[in-house]
């Protein structure tokens, strides 16, 4: 059963234009951790010669994803920002596929929550791309 | 021997103009995100008019920082490529079909990225310029800025790694 705070955190989420504009769908929402979809789409393509999506629409996906653990975290309260977010781009995506993002806020502090993700295609056992970040956590 | 006279300016202007907005032309994403190039000589500014579906946070509003890194990214994946094209252009040993093609230019592969937001995003235009710290025969190392309505305020920083494509 979904908490009433993730319930605000997934309204909050899907009501964000950028994610909106780039499709992102939430999959899963827990304490600490979130799950999102991102179906392969034509105007995301980077390099035309192979049809693999742009590095910036990973990031987006990552970004929104390592935002919303954030919120989710028993400890986190109100709205939160990127302080830094460090991608690692370890294989193209593969085209046509949609890519999955899990991310994990694994330690908070009064100011700061640290947070990484990964971001997956059909492919289970290698990872399109791993997320590291820092984010503002809200004065309680 | 008499020295060639220097190319009229218009043939100039309109060739680097066109090998430009070929290379941006090929690359769908930058289209989506609406980012468009000015270009000074061999020097270009990344411009990110302002338009709703950019907004993260409806609340303040403010941009989101995916879109913010996605601009900077761009911003570094086309100067990284400009630069490795400028030479050609100017030869010109290529054309604007070729880039437009798609088939001689091979877009950089980025590594890794890495972001510091600095500011928050206003609902305004965004401005970015990128410098190739170093392009090597396989990896290059760029450095790309981004800021709204002063340059001194800066929103955000990132620096990335990129694979650099074969020579053709």
């Amino acid at each position: 059963m979904e908490s009433d705070k993730n319930r605000l955190v997934r309204q909050f989420m899907e009501a964000i234009p950028h994610a909106q504009a780039l499709g992102i769908l939430f999959e899963n929402i827990g304490s600490g951790t979130a799950e999102m979809l991102m179906q392969y789409d034509k105007r995301f393509i980077g390099d035309p010669k192979t049809g693999v999506i742009h590095g910036g629409a990973v990031f987006a996906l990552l970004d929104s994803c390592c935002g919303a653990a954030v919120l989710s975290h028993p400890e986190q309260k109100g709205l939160t920002a990127t302080i830094d977010l460090r991608v690692d781009y370890m294989r193209p995506a593969s085209p046509l596929q949609t890519l999955r993002a899990r991310a994990q806020c694994y330690n908070i502090t009064r100011s700061v929550a640290f947070v990484s993700a990964v971001a997956l295609d059909d492919n289970d056992d290698k990872p399109v791309a791993t997320a590291t970040g820092a984010f503002v956590t809200g004065k309680s | 021997m008499l020295k060639p006279r220097p190319e009229p300016v218009q043939v100039v202007k309109q060739r680097r103009d066109a090998a430009l907005a070929a290379l941006v032309e090929s690359i769908p994403y930058i289209q989506f995100l609406g980012v468009r190039f000015d270009r000074r000589g061999d020097e270009l500014t990344a411009i990110m008019p302002f338009c709703d579906q950019l907004i993260g946070n409806p609340g303040l509003p403010a941009l989101h920082g995916g879109a913010i890194a996605a601009f900077l990214e761009v911003s570094a994946v086309i100067e990284l490529s400009w630069a490795g094209l400028w030479k050609e252009i100017e030869s010109p040993t290529i054309t604007p079909d070729q880039i437009k093609s798609g088939g001689l230019v091979s877009i950089p592969k980025t590594i890794d990225f890495s972001v510091d937001y600095l500011r928050t995003g206003l609902p305004r235009d965004a401005y970015a310029r990128a410098r190739v710290n170093r392009s090597g025969r396989r990896y290059a190392s760029v450095f790309v800025e981004a800021w709204q309505d002063n340059k001194s305020r800066i929103i955000a920083q990132a620096t990335g790694h990129f694979l650099m494509p074969e020579p053709h």
